[in-house]
């Protein structure tokens, strides 16, 4: 019995592993989940690496040579009209032009032209160069302090501390934790509908290739539905674990080159700061970026918050046992169908579940203990992505319990049932299979 | 000895009856002929047989007690409808069937370089499947149904699709596994060879048994007391003509100038020898024999008449 499962599981794992196509995809797609994350970085680089000329045509006169040169950035300022200054931006290739009015006190509106598109880091740099120097003007102006203004800013978070019913205190939340359930329940969507599509695409072959009876008649159905699934299983694990793994390690290499470029940003800040603390000694230069920054910390702060123990466990749990229970449907579906336009008309139900998931994600994440999540995080075609969005926010013991139980059971039904439907569908070539025939077969 | 008894069969699928209270015993060591016309329920009981389909009644004994599906290590199933998966190497993908057959790796080895050699294809082993031709991955799959040492081997129409020489190395082989005690259970169309092969046959037409026994008493059964004499050349005033014991139902004279008579006896008293006697006073006689129908004769007969009772 487990010799035949054995053997069939291994002629599963292995004609898919050897696939040329599943090495390749496994190889490149690390690369590409990287990619993701570097691209920004990548493209900030390379568009911060060039030195930008700006030529500044100042109407108000307040700003002659007070704007912060840097390795990237080099003001001229020039004593034009716009119109000529566009002109030589053009002959002498100025990366853009700023046209400050003289109103620009009183309505802060400046001008860029440019022939290219300034990119986003630019705007930022400009907005916050002028925001400080207007800010610290009008201070001076009003015989402020900027140190008092500096002394008073204060920046209010809201620290969430949950309590159970008998007062002890769980988990709290943050954004991490939305980021971390939302990633974990489309994970789980994307790998049961992926690796189950692929038992259902080795059914239909065995199907195309007419080798069905042969093995119909050499062992018993259940062995070879299980075998098909646990084969598959044991590929999807391998490409995961291969994904996660170099995806991890691509990061880390990649990441000491992205702490390199943050430690020379954070080099051009101080640097900044530095230029303008010498032209404004009292004005201190806090840049946009810098609340980001702190934002960044919070999040990476906070990640002692989810318990990954138990969500790395769910994640597995919730992943296998939705795999096998789409799986065992899918390949019942397979083994009734003839050809792979035809499975559409089985899948439909079946899928709907899941998409629905997807929909209503967004009252997942903001009421994760409302009745729409405790519903779908019940019933087990949605359970496995439902729970993975709730886990992250903490669920109550029973329901994370029945949740399981439910899942465990759904489980053990689907796979007897599909069983039954597999083995009396397997061999009705050319034959349209109804819903009834299926009831019909499941009496058996 | 009965290896397999077949009792009361019933199969309907949907409003059709496949099979209609169908029984029939196999016998150890002995080659049976399931035949009939396309259609007729033969593929179905075959796969009954090999429990891929549950009878709607009746029941399959293996062994004289109901047969399970742990049985199907002792069987080996050529289906009619071809088929390996395209992608395996022929030689692993030979393995791994006859591994399921509950073979070990190591003695599914032997048996596969055996039978590569004995069919003179040790150069497939590395090929995948769809490299070869429809003829040469049947050849791969009658091995594949016989490498595990089976006891009952069940081939569905196995001589279809294959060249004359294939075909007689399909024959061969078989012959010998009968030698070696086996089972084997034919179904074909292909009636000379139902001839050359079988001990025993069972005719299905529209889902029922019309026909079962060895093939030599059905044709005796069948037998319409036709005797072929041959005259030699020199043999010549022939003297024969109709009577009340016999009449001559076709003669011609052939190339070499003797004459062949084909007679027939009307009167049941008069026996083959009374003839002889009579006939070989008209001459020379090099041959004298009796015309048995041939099984081709006998399935055309009794299907139309089997389809004479149901139309009436």
């Amino acid at each position: 019995m487990y010799k035949k499962l054995k053997l069939i599981i291994k002629r599963e794992y292995l004609i898919r592993v050897k696939k040329k196509s599943f090495i390749v995809i496994t190889l490149i797609g690390p690369f590409l989940f990287s990619l993701i994350f570097f691209i920004p970085i990548i493209v900030n680089t390379l568009d911060e690496n060039e030195l930008k000329i700006i030529a500044v045509v100042d109407s108000s006169k307040i700003f002659y040579k007070l704007l912060p040169d840097n390795e990237k950035y080099k003001f001229i300022y020039l004593n034009k009209s716009l119109k000529e200054a566009e002109k030589e931006m053009i002959n002498k290739g100025y990366y853009a032009v700023i046209f400050i009015p003289s109103t620009v006190l009183t309505t802060p509106v400046i001008t860029i032209s440019s022939t290219r598109q300034p990119s986003y880091n630019t705007r930022l740099y400009l907005i916050s160069a002028f925001k400080s120097r207007i800010e610290a003007l009008k201070l001076v102006k009003n015989n402020v302090d900027p140190e008092i203004v500096n002394s008073i800013k204060t920046d209010v978070k809201l620290n969430i501390i949950k309590l159970n019913k008998d007062g002890k205190r769980q988990t709290k939340t943050s954004e991490l934790q939305i980021v971390v359930g939302v990633i974990a329940a489309v994970l789980i969507y994307f790998f049961i509908f992926m690796y189950s599509s692929m038992v259902m695409k080795g059914v239909m072959e065995e199907k195309v290739n007419r080798i069905v009876e042969i093995i119909a008649s050499s062992v018993k159905p259940f062995q070879w539905m299980m075998g098909k699934i646990i084969g598959v299983a044991l590929v999807g694990l391998t490409q995961f674990i291969s994904w996660a793994t170099l995806t991890v390690l691509i990061i880390i290499f990649g990441g000491s080159l992205i702490v390199e470029n943050l430690n020379s940003s954070k080099l051009n800040y101080n640097e900044l700061n530095n230029t303008i603390n010498s032209s404004y000694s009292k004005v201190d230069y806090k840049p946009e970026l810098n609340d980001n920054l702190t934002k960044i910390t919070d999040l990476f702060v906070s990640i002692d918050l989810i318990n990954f123990p138990l969500m790395i466990g769910s994640f597995l749990f919730y992943f296998i046992f939705g795999y096998f229970m789409y799986a065992s449907i899918f390949a019942a579906i397979a083994g009734v169908v003839d050809n792979e336009a035809d499975t559409q008309q089985f899948m439909l139900p079946v899928t709907i579940p899941l998409i629905l998931t997807m929909v209503l994600f967004s009252n997942l994440i903001t009421n994760p203990e409302g009745p729409i999540a405790f519903w779908l995080s019940m019933i087990p075609l949605t359970s496995p992505v439902a729970m993975m969005v709730r886990i992250a926010f903490g669920v109550p013991v029973w329901q994370y319990i029945t949740s399981v139980l439910l899942l465990i059971l759904s489980f053990v039904v689907s796979v007897w049932i599909s069983g039954k439907i597999y083995r009396a569908g397997l061999l009705l070539y050319g034959k349209k299979v109804t819903y009834k025939d299926l009831l019909k077969w499941i009496r058996l | 000895m009965n290896v397999l008894e077949i009792k009361n069969i019933t199969k309907k699928f949907e409003k059709k009856i496949a099979l209609d209270c169908v029984s029939c015993n196999i016998k150890e060591g002995k080659i049976f002929g399931l035949l009939g016309p396309n259609g007729a329920g033969k593929t179905t009981l075959i796969r009954i047989i090999n429990q891929i389909l549950l009878p709607d009644q009746g029941e399959v004994l293996y062994k004289g007690r109901k047969i399970s599906l742990d049985d199907l290590i002792n069987f080996g199933y050529l289906p009619e409808e071809r088929g390996l998966y395209k992608k395996m190497k022929v030689g692993e993908q030979l393995l791994y069937l006859s591994q399921l057959k509950g073979l070990s790796r190591k003695e599914a080895i032997k048996q596969a370089k055996y039978y590569f050699e004995k069919f003179e294809i040790t150069t497939w082993w590395d090929k995948k499947v769809e490299e070869l031709s429809k003829g040469m991955q049947q050849k791969v799959q009658f091995i594949g149904t016989i490498l595990h040492n089976p006891e009952v081997i069940i081939l569905d129409e196995p001589f279809t699709g294959l060249d004359p020489i294939n075909i007689s190395i399909f024959k061969k082989e078989i012959l010998e596994l009968k030698a070696k005690n086996k089972t084997i259970i034919i179904s074909t169309h292909i009636m000379p060879s139902v001839e050359e092969l079988c001990d025993e046959i069972v005719l299905i037409n529209n889902s029922k048994k019309v026909l079962e026994g060895e093939v030599y008493e059905i044709k005796n059964r069948f037998k319409e007391n036709i005797y072929e004499v041959e005259y030699s050349k020199y043999a010549d005033t022939i003297t024969i003509s109709h009577n009340i014991n016999y009449k001559i139902i076709n003669t011609y004279k052939t190339n070499n100038n003797t004459s062949i008579y084909f007679i027939k006896i009307i009167n049941n008293d008069y026996t083959s020898a009374d003839l002889l006697k009579d006939l070989l006073n008209s001459g020379e006689i090099i041959r004298f024999n009796e015309i048995l129908p041939t099984m081709e004769e006998i399935f055309v007969k009794v299907v139309k008449e089997n389809e004479v009772c149901i139309r009436n």
